[in-house]
């Protein structure tokens, strides 16, 4: 039974553990001193690089009473020479808002994690969530029940309305056009129901951006990408861009030629924008932060129907609403996002995300289901497509012909 | 994976409990994989109509239904299914009513 507790040798995973930067297999390792779990880990790893072969089943269905999102079932094919990864399921728990924690908490989760998981975590997941790696299924509703107790709940899974998750915005940030914090935690309370108990034809994600930078990458990620941004010119502080000439900025090569619009002109003493053709780069004030800031009036675009490529190719977030403030209660995106996820939730397709649906749908019978006019920003790619549809004109065509 | 006798039948069951052979499931099989796997003591008129609905859409399209379309069928908010099954539609309803598991993705 001794030799159950050594590491077991994995000459092919250590070549990942060589060189200064960080090492998955130097954490999994370091983990195996403790935890049996992460020592079966390292052993199936390298089975598995040795063979080319996963040594994980496709599936498996767990969970807490409840709740039918959270957990991922995750178990092994070899449960007889790996008895302790035989399960190996991964936990999502919701983040705070912008990732902020006091190290108190971040400890109570780890000595969670240690007690009755493999200790194996992952901060953050793609989906902004707390992921803890590896546990065995008799032990998800006492670890569920000690995370709430600590104040901490399951994020999403499965078909679900996924954890909303957000840039740190206003908490760090001059950009944020809108509290992304706020609304993010906003969001997550009024969906509690549809985060815990997965009723949609595939998965919904919320991602919130305070400017457009959009450090969360929502416009890539999220089904429904709330990326802060302005109206009005942006706002010059004309003797802070002449004191970055001074420090050797070069406003015309490094600000208005990489201006994509070229809405911007110096004349080597002052600096003018044609604000009517910005496109909200934000390049300009990153290279120039303490002169140049977003207009005065602030709040955020809604763009839909990002998703990575799993069933279908990658798609980018398109304008659905240009502008809309963002102040509590959120009344009118609530609306807007209730009329989409009923349209969808009816009408879609298994395992279909909603920028799909809207593709085969279209999106002018789209917008008419929710109740929305055509606008230009919506047209995603100009100029794509050069049959136009005059819809009003064929309605009126017999009525010219009775006259 | 393990054999167990449920109902008087050797039946096969999958790591989370649900049945591998779906041929072999009859209302004492959903009887005791309620009891055994589920932990509901009785199956109520409401916990049966969940089921046969289930049951009787898997023999028709060989695949679960979709969430909503169980909701709107049994009349049933998704509050109550939980109630019903607590481990939820997929975990609990599908596995008392012999589905195979449904693929679940992350």
């Amino acid at each position: 039974m001794g030799d159950e507790k050594k590491i077991p040798k994995t000459p092919k995973l250590d070549e990942l553990d060589k060189g200064p930067w960080p090492s998955f297999v130097r954490e999994i390792k370091r983990a195996a001193e403790k935890s049996p779990m992460s020592r079966g880990l390292l052993g199936v790893l390298e089975r598995s690089y040795n063979e080319k072969v996963g040594h994980w089943k496709h599936g498996g269905i767990v969970g807490v009473r409840g709740y039918g999102g959270g957990v991922i079932g995750r178990y092994s094919d070899l449960p007889e020479e790996f008895p302790d990864i035989a399960h190996f399921h991964t936990i999502r728990v919701n983040q705070p808002a912008g990732w902020f924690y006091t190290s108190a908490a971040l400890r109570t989760i780890c000595d969670l994690w240690e007690r009755h998981g493999s200790g194996l975590t992952n901060l953050h997941g793609s989906t902004g969530d707390i992921i803890l790696l590896g546990t065995r299924t008799e032990e998800l509703e006492p670890i569920f029940s000690e995370l709430t107790q600590m104040g901490f709940d399951l994020g999403g899974s499965g078909s679900d309305i996924r954890t909303p998750s957000c840039c740190v915005g206003p908490a760090r940030c001059e950009w944020a056009c809108y509290d992304t914090l706020g609304l993010t935690y906003d969001l997550t309370m009024h969906y509690q129901d549809e985060i815990h108990r997965p009723a949609f034809p595939y998965k919904f994600k919320f991602k919130a951006a305070g400017c457009p930078n959009d450090c969360v990458a929502s416009i890539a990620r999220a089904d429904l990408s709330i990326i802060g941004t302005w109206k009005g010119p942006i706002q010059v502080d004309a003797a802070a861009v002449t004191a970055y000439t001074k420090d050797g900025t070069d406003i015309q090569a490094d600000v208005c030629d990489r201006c994509p619009s070229k809405c911007m002109a110096w004349d080597g003493k002052a600096l003018t924008i044609a604000n009517e053709w910005c496109v909200r780069c934000m390049h300009c004030i990153n290279v120039l932060p303490t002169a140049l800031r977003p207009g005065p009036e602030r709040g955020a675009t809604i763009l839909v129907g990002a998703k990575a490529p799993i069933i279908q190719g990658a798609m980018l977030s398109s304008v659905l609403v240009p502008f809309m403030k963002m102040e509590p209660p959120y009344t009118a995106l609530k609306e807007l996002v209730g009329k989409m996820l009923e349209l969808w939730a009816e009408e879609g397709k298994s395992r279909e995300r909603i920028g799909e649906f809207i593709q085969r749908v279209g999106l002018g019978n789209f917008l008419e289901a929710i109740g929305l006019e055509p606008l230009p920003e919506m047209v995603a790619h100009p100029r794509e497509n050069p049959y136009v549809f005059y819809e009003e004109y064929l309605e009126e065509e017999p009525t010219e012909a009775k006259a | 994976m393990a054999n167990v006798v449920l109902a008087g039948k050797e039946l096969e069951l999958d790591e989370d409990g649900f049945i591998q052979s779906p041929e072999l499931w009859d209302e004492e099989v959903a009887k005791a994989l309620a009891k055994q796997e589920e932990g509901i003591e009785d199956l109520t008129p409401d916990h049966w109509k969940v089921v046969k609905y289930l049951r009787n859409y898997y023999l028709e399209f060989r695949i679960a239904p979709m969430i909503r379309k169980l909701c709107k069928e049994t009349g049933f908010p998704l509050q109550k299914i939980y109630e019903l099954f607590p481990s939820g539609p997929a975990k609990g309803a599908c596995k008392v009513a012999g589905l195979p598991k449904p693929t679940g993705c992350v």
